[in-house]
Formats: C-alpha cells, sequence, structure tokens
C-alpha cells in the first residue's frame, strides 16, 4: 500500500505472483455469492493466495480498509488456515474485478460472507503442499503435515519449505472442498488472538497512503463548483476572474446529472490548476448561475412538519400480527409519542478524492472506496466505455461510513481527465463534503402503545416516515425499501400479541445514502426511547422490563416477521433472531455496569438500550453526568456484544470503542438542515462531531464468547447510542428526549 | 522568494505566499503524511510543528512559515520510534489513521509543555484534534504511556 504504482490489470498479478509462484484460485466463494456477482455468466477462477518460491505467502486483501482492520483480519485467516508464518505474509490490495466476489465494504459483512472463501483459500493450499511433498518423498500424503511454513515427514522428521513447494504443489490438482481438513478451534494459530494491524506502523509515522495522498505522472489538481440545489442545472459561468488566478489553467463543464441520480458526478464547473490551492482560489473567483430546479423550495423546519404530519397518518403496514385496532379501542391506557431524527453527514476525516486518467479508452484510478467494482461501473457509464476497461486501485481510506462506496467523485475525476487529456486529482473540501453528501435520512416516527395494568404493553404500532434511500435508484420512490425496513423495524424483537408496524410516504429533495448502521439508527431511537419511556409510567426497572419485553427466549420467525434470510438464495436463515441472546446482551451490559446498584437522580443517571443490527446483539448502558448549567458529560459505556464467532478482539473492542463516539456525535450535536434546497451547514463548527472531551470517557466492551455464525462488528454499535444517552439524561434530569440532536433540549 | 526548513532541510518557496504551508507540504514536498481535514483550523488533521509549537498547517501562510523550522510527522523520528508514536502502536490506537499524524504531533507539543499531563491537559490539548473513528479513549491512553504517568 505504502507504493502506488501505476500497473494494468494484467501486470496487477503478473506482477504480484512472478513465475512459479503457487497461485490459487478464488472459485472457493460460496456459489450464493458468486452467482449474484457473475449475473448469471461463468465464474472465473482468479489470484486469492499464493506462494512464491522464495517462500513469501501473498494474500490478496479485496475489501477496503478504512479502520476497521479488515486488510489485516481476512488475510490473517487464510493465513491461520495454511499454518503460514505470518513474517513471510504480505498482502496485495486488490483491485476492483468481480472475481474476488462484493467488494463493497459495506453492510458489515466482510467477515461472515469471507470468511470461510478465505479459510478454505489457505486450507487448500495447505493441503497441495503436502500433496507436493509426498510426491516429492515418495510417502503418502496421511505422513506429511504443514506446520508453520514448512512440510514435515512425520516418521523421518524431513521438512521442506512451503517457498521449495510452491512450484511443485501448483501442479497439484486443486482439492475438493470435501477432502479439506480444516483446523478445529484449539489449533488457530491467529484467530483469536491480537495480531497487530498490518498498516499500523505506517498510520503512526504518515506513510500511509489515501486517495488524496495519490499522484500520477502529469496530474493536474481541480476543484468543482457543483449545483447548490440537487437537480440543478448550469445556466452561465463566467471564469475571466478565475483564469488569472497563478497557477489556473483552464476550466471545464461537467454535464449534470439525469435521475434516478445514482453514483452520477453531480455537474458543474472544474477549475483546473497546477496544485490543490490554486485550484481552490480559482474557484472562488468564478461567477456561476444556476437553474435551481425543482428542489429549490426545500426548507428542513416545513419538511419536519410535513414528516411529523405523515407519521400521525395511516402507512403502509410492513408487519402485522393480532388485531392492534381492537387491542387499543379496548385498552385502559394508551402511551403516544412522536419522535425526530435529523439529516447527518458521513464527514469522513479525509473528504472524498481521487486520482483518474483516461487515456488511449482506458481509465486508471486510484480512489479511497469502498467498492471498487462500482467505480469500474459509474467511470464506465460516464465515459461510454465497458468497465473491463476501469482499472480502480484502491487505497487507504480516511474513514468511510458508507459515504465512500458512492463513487460519484471519482467519476468527476474521470470526466476530466477526458475532457482535458491529463489525469485529474479530485478533492473535495470539507464544505463540498458537508453540502453535496448522500445524506442520512431524516426521519419522523410516531409510536402508540396500550399497556396492562402493570404497565406491559397489549398492543404496539409504531409508523416511521422517511425518504428513501431507494430514490437515489429509483426517484419516484416514496416508500423504504425492504432492506430499510428490516433494520431494527419490522424485526422489532418484542413478545407482543398485537403488533404492527408501518411506513409512511416521503419524497426526498437532496441524496439519501447509507451511514453507518443506516435506518437502524432512527428506529433503534425510537424503539429504545419509547420503551424507557413505558418502563418510566409503569415505574419499573428498565432491564427488567425490557427482558419482559423480549418474552421467553424464543427464535423470531423472520420469513414471516421480518426481513429475508441475508443471502439470496439461503434456504434456512443462517441468522434466526434469538430473543434469547437479545436478553443475554443486556443482562450481561447491566452486571458489568453494576446497574442493580447505580442509583439516579440529582445530575446523575444511567440508561440502557438494547438493538440487533447486522446479525449481532448489543446492549449499552450508558452513565452522564449533567452539571447545573446542563453541561453533560458522558463518563462511562459498558456495551455487550454478540457478534457470533469472532477473528480479532481488539479490533472488535476498536470497533465498538468507535461506534460509541459516533453514536454519541448522532444524540448530542448531529443535525444538517436544509434552506432553499441547500445544505446549510459547511464545515466542523456548525456540523460539529464528538471531540475528546465530549466523547465518552471510557467505553468497556464486554464481548460474549460465542461459536455462533460470525456477524457484523463495524455498525452494530452505533444504534444503541443516542437512546441510551437519552434514557440516561432522563434518568438524571426528568427531561425526555424526543427530538435530536440533544443539543437542541435545554437540560438546566 | 521565502525561505525555510522543513525536517531540517532547507527550503525555497517562490510561489504564492498566501499559500498555506498545508498545500506546499502535500503538493510540492509531497511530503503527505500531513492531512487535509477542514481548511479551517477545526479538525486538527494538518498539525505540525512551527518553531516547537504546534500549528495548523492549513492556516499558516508560506508567508508566516518564512524563516522558520517545521517539522512534520515524517520528520517525528528517524524510524517510527518517537515515545509517542511507539506509545501509540502500544495502544494500538490508529483506525483509519487519518487523523493520528496530527493527534500525534499536537501529544508530543503537549508532552513538551507539560511532561505530566492530566486528564484535563489532555482535554485541552486534544479537543481541537478529531477523530471520526473515535479513538480518543486510546489517544488518552498513549499519551498517559508516553509520559509514564499511570491510567
Amino acid at each position: 500500500m505504502s507504493n502506488i504504482q501505476n500497473v494494468s490489470r494484467r501486470g496487477f498479478l503478473e506482477g504480484v505472483f512472478g513465475a512459479g509462484a503457487l497461485v490459487l484460485g478464488a472459485r472457493f466463494l460460496p456459489e450464493s455469492l458468486t452467482a449474484a456477482e457473475t449475473d448469471g455468466a461463468a465464474f472465473h477462477p482468479s489470484a486469492y493466495l499464493g506462494i512464491q518460491p522464495d517462500g513469501t505467502v501473498i494474500i490478496i486483501a479485496h475489501r477496503s480498509e478504512m479502520g476497521t482492520g479488515i486488510r489485516t483480519v481476512l488475510p490473517m485467516t487464510a493465513a491461520d488456515e495454511l499454518d503460514a508464518d505470518w513474517k513471510k505474509v504480505r498482502i496485495e490490495q486488490a483491485i476492483g474485478d468481480p472475481k474476488y466476489g462484493s467488494q463493497n465494504t459495506d453492510g458489515s459483512c466482510s467477515i461472515s460472507n469471507f470468511l470461510d472463501p478465505l479459510r478454505e483459500a489457505g486450507a487448500t493450499a495447505r493441503l497441495m503442499l503436502e500433496r507436493a511433498a509426498a510426491s516429492k518423498w515418495g510417502v503418502p500424503a496421511s505422513e506429511c503435515r504443514a506446520q508453520f511454513h514448512q512440510v514435515i515427514h512425520s516418521s523421518t522428521g524431513r521438512k521442506l519449505g512451503y517457498g521449495e513447494l510452491a512450484s511443485l504443489a501448483a501442479q497439484q490438482p486443486v482439492p475438493k472442498k470435501e477432502e479439506l481438513r480444516m483446523k478445529t478451534p484449539a489449533e488457530y494459530r491467529y484467530i483469536g488472538k491480537d495480531v497487530p494491524m498490518v498498516d499500523r506502523d505506517d498510520l503512526c509515522t504518515g506513510k500511509g497512503k489515501f486517495g488524496i495522498d495519490a499522484k500520477m505522472p502529469g496530474m493536474v489538481y481541480a476543484s468543482i463548483e457543483r449545483p447548490p440545489v440537487l437537480g440543478g442545472k448550469l445556466k452561465s459561468f463566467d471564469d475571466a476572474e478565475a483564469r488569472k488566478v497563478r497557477g489556473v489553467q483552464q476550466t471545464v463543464v461537467i454535464e449534470h446529472m439525469k435521475p434516478p441520480y445514482g453514483y452520477q458526478a453531480l455537474g458543474g464547473v472544474a477549475v483546473i490548476a497546477d496544485n490543490t490551492w490554486a485550484a481552490s482560489q480559482g474557484r472562488k473567483k468564478l461567477k456561476a448561475e444556476w437553474d435551481l430546479g425543482p428542489n429549490a423550495s426545500y426548507e428542513s423546519g416545513a419538511y419536519k412538519t410535513l414528516l411529523m404530519e405523515t407519521a400521525r397518518k395511516p402507512g403502509k403496514v410492513v408487519r402485522t400480527a393480532g388485531d392492534v385496532d381492537a387491542a387499543f379501542a379496548g385498552a385502559a391506557k394508551i402511551h403516544e409519542a412522536d419522535y425526530y431524527v435529523p439529516m447527518l453527514a458521513h464527514a469522513p476525516m479525509e473528504p472524498p478524492a481521487a486520482v483518474v486518467e483516461f487515456k488511449d479508452g482506458k481509465v486508471i484510478a486510484y480512489a479511497a472506496t469502498q467498492d471498487p467494482q462500482a467505480v469500474q461501473e459509474t467511470v464506465a457509464a460516464a465515459l461510454g466505455i465497458d468497465k473491463t476497461a476501469v482499472i480502480c486501485h484502491v487505497t487507504l481510506l480516511g474513514g468511510g461510513f458508507g459515504r465512500k462506496s458512492k463513487p460519484d467523485y471519482v467519476a468527476e475525476a474521470a470526466i476530466l481527465s477526458k475532457k482535458i487529456g491529463k489525469p485529474v486529482k479530485v478533492t473535495w473540501s470539507r464544505e463540498e463534503d458537508l453540502k453535496f453528501d448522500y445524506y442520512h435520512s431524516v426521519a419522523a416516527m410516531y409510536m402508540k402503545a396500550a399497556v396492562d395494568e402493570k404497565g406491559k404493553p397489549v398492543a404496539w404500532l409504531q409508523r416511521s416516515v422517511f425518504p428513501s434511500i431507494g430514490a437515489m435508484f429509483a426517484d419516484d420512490a416514496v416508500y423504504a425499501a425492504p432492506f430499510e425496513m428490516g433494520m431494527g423495524w419490522v424485526d422489532v424483537p418484542y413478545d407482543i400479541p398485537n403488533l404492527r408496524a408501518e411506513n409512511g410516504p416521503a419524497k426526498h429533495h437532496v441524496r439519501i445514502g447509507w451511514l453507518r448502521s443506516v435506518s437502524n439508527i432512527y428506529h433503534a431511537f425510537g424503539v429504545q426511547t419509547f420503551t424507557d419511556e413505558l418502563a418510566a409510567a409503569a415505574n419499573r426497572d428498565r432491564v427488567e422490563y425490557m427482558l419482559e419485553l423480549l418474552g421467553p427466549s424464543r427464535t423470531m420467525n423472520m420469513k414471516e416477521d421480518g426481513p429475508h434470510p441475508v443471502k439470496a438464495g439461503d434456504k434456512v436463515d443462517p441468522y434466526p433472531l434469538d430473543t434469547g441472546r437479545m436478553k443475554r446482551v443486556i443482562e450481561v451490559a447491566a452486571e458489568q455496569s453494576g446497574w442493580a446498584k447505580n442509583k439516579s437522580g440529582k445530575g446523575h443517571g444511567w440508561g440502557i438500550a438494547a438493538h440487533r443490527s447486522f446479525n449481532t446483539y448489543v446492549a449499552s448502558v450508558v452513565a452522564v453526568e449533567v452539571g447545573d448549567r446542563g453541561q453533560l458529560r458522558i463518563s462511562r459505556v459498558d456495551t455487550a456484544v454478540d457478534a457470533g464467532l469472532t477473528i480479532h478482539p481488539d479490533r472488535v473492542r476498536a470497533q465498538f470503542e468507535g461506534a460509541s463516539v459516533f453514536g454519541t456525535s448522532i444524540a448530542l450535536m448531529g443535525e444538517i438542515t436544509a434552506a432553499d434546497g441547500k445544505i446549510v451547514q459547511s464545515n466542523f463548527n456548525n456540523y460539529p462531531v464528538s471531540r475528546m472531551p465530549e466523547a465518552p470517557y471510557v467505553t468497556h466492551v464486554h464481548v460474549i464468547p460465542s461459536t455462533a455464525a460470525p456477524a457484523g462488528v463495524g455498525e452494530p454499535g452505533v444504534p444503541p447510542m443516542a437512546p441510551a444517552i437519552c434514557n440516561a439524561v432522563f434518568a438524571a434530569t426528568g427531561k425526555r428526549i424526543r427530538e435530536l440532536p440533544l443539543k437542541r433540549t435545554k437540560l438546566a | 522568494m521565502i525561505q525555510l526548513k522543513v525536517n531540517g532541510s532547507n527550503r525555497r518557496f517562490d510561489g504564492d505566499p498566501e499559500m498555506p504551508l498545508l498545500w506546499y507540504l502535500r503538493d510540492l514536498l509531497e511530503l503527505t503524511g500531513t492531512k487535509f481535514g477542514c481548511g479551517a483550523g477545526l479538525c486538527g488533521a494538518c498539525t505540525v510543528h512551527l518553531d516547537g509549537s504546534a500549528v495548523r498547517s492549513c492556516q499558516t501562510t508560506m508567508q508566516a512559515a518564512g524563516g522558520k523550522n517545521i517539522l512534520t510527522i515524517e520528520g517525528l523520528s528517524a524510524s517510527g520510534d518517537h515515545p509517542v508514536q511507539k506509545a501509540w502502536m502500544q495502544a494500538n490506537v490508529p483506525q483509519c489513521g487519518y487523523c493520528q499524524s496530527g493527534q500525534i504531533m499536537q501529544a508530543v507539543a503537549l508532552l513538551k509543555t507539560k511532561p505530566k499531563p492530566t486528564d484535563h491537559d489532555i482535554d485541552e490539548a486534544m479537543q481541537g484534534n478529531i477523530c471520526r473513528c473515535g479513538t480518543y479513549q486510546r489517544i488518552r491512553q498513549a499519551i498517559k504511556t508516553a509520559a509514564g504517568v499511570t491510567a
């Protein structure tokens, strides 16, 4: 990663492996993945893991590194099954290519989807090395054992290194999956151990190369003036002053996009210059006139009113059990509440950045991207070339959070390179990043419950309204996509006989996109705050009340009651919603935080929230202190996690530590608004995110040991944070927070 | 002509004197360890040392850097073995790592003036440096480790 080289796609593999190497194909990918990825066409095996004659094991990291450690963790699992010496392993970042399976590093699924393929790749290579040694020695393969980078003949003690066996092993027939012997957990060398991240030292010395650091010979720098309102078009522009700026070379028009907007370049006028500074100075001198288009009256205050009103009207039923209306009609006691969560921006520390060269009908791109295959498709569509003519190299990402799986910024650089015949670097400013994001949806929710004399719900209605991500791909979509409803809405795990979930319509006026944990953010806020409200009304202990709501431990029938199995083609849901596991994380978070002995009141409060997302069960207990002047401090977070089998304990903890800070930003301060169709916020002064003093002082992560199917860890820590913080604030102050961010409520 | 010293080497610059030091370091000297995060002195990703003090290089013009000694993450140590860097590695601080050059330069400056910082000192010194991944708890730990103070 530290050396960005200019190589072709074919040259990539030749350059990586060289002659005489044992190169393994990625045919190990499960059919359910590959069939979808190759669009029914034949699946072409590709280089995935190889051993060079000098003994170097090369493992391809095909998922993007944005801070989870996946560039280390997945290769680690292959190295484990190979029983390789980690010091002799070199990791190469894959270019975009469907033969690797999905590279869209998104949805917290790298381990759940690729643990088995990577382990099988390692086990396959190990078996081929053993067989190669057996044939060389003329002994049965059963007497040969691969161990820590060499194969040993058990009776004679003869040894051959992996490198020495590489070319012979390459001639072995590739064994069938049934022939493989996978390691038992006791044999793991790396899985379950805190192997240092391969990029760690580079990241502490300034050597890590991000998209913004990429460079190509002859490259020029672009700064782009974009339509200030979604759907706006350029009427005219005057670049006379811009062109006078020292270092500015020329200006170039990028055509406006047409709906559905997808990942297209937004359009506008680019200033091309010798360096980043000159480009940005030139752009400030540009005078552009816009036809603002149909979204020019979008205003967040009026839109909020509209969403809140919509949430009070009957919507589309997405899940129903029992007879909710009858139960409400006969109920003694009804609780109702409205909740609101504003738009949010991703604001990764590295803004969108890419370098692209279009030459001789082909494209070479270096991009901080979560999805290099989407880069191929998007750039190909923008330039009218075949996607196989687009080589996308993936750099390190300075944060992603979902923003960088949408490669509009790479398309911009590609369009400009084609127009001016030079490699072009596009770097977004922070202002552009906040004003032209794919925003996390604003959402309104209405919750209603009828409770019995003990305060337990007998009927439950929940309705959420938000503009859908689906509108990026079908412009007229106003209802939520099924995957959005599957994020903490239809899968609400409570044991309530009469329960209905609904969704109301909302038209989008900005680009909408997924942000770390997506719809779970507002859904968890609504459900978990409402749960706390009901418990408070019944004067019940929150933990006991939550456990009671979850009912007897059971596996929910998600085919009928919730989202369908996670992967198309799965006959059995590999991740059934198990309320017992949900209850367990609540119990562990309570126990570890000292819940039973903590007494809230007088400026001290403890709050809890629990939520399952990306097939991982999470409960967080948050402790807050609220001062006389309303100043809020989060002194401690205890997060209990059941993510099934986990691979790297330290990186799992790191993800949940980080998620507690990300969730704090959402709870306390995150808010994007629009006026006259334009985004109001411009930088970290008016779109604040958590800084050290506002972040939880300490987050203790309690990972429950499990051998269940591995689930996500990157996102699931985020959803419980906002409701847990707000529930803690209620415990401390008696003030109920139904609208985020919390900074809008005076606590003193 | 502006003259300055970067990581011990003498440099000359005859471009726009209003250009921020950040872009001179990144685009002209190719010292890309110093990062762009906001361009407004709000995030700390671009932190370098100017005559030994932590400054935001996005807010420091070339004019202002003239005649000064600039130290970037690349010049902090020859082989990544500055005590603060070692503490960062020991605590496995980085996630995406993008902000960490700035965090480390800020922490080094803090420990120069306050070798045994309290939690309050650390909050005060580090609150200008944003980490969107949320590594603050480990940053605090690493600073304490480098300072030899107990958590």
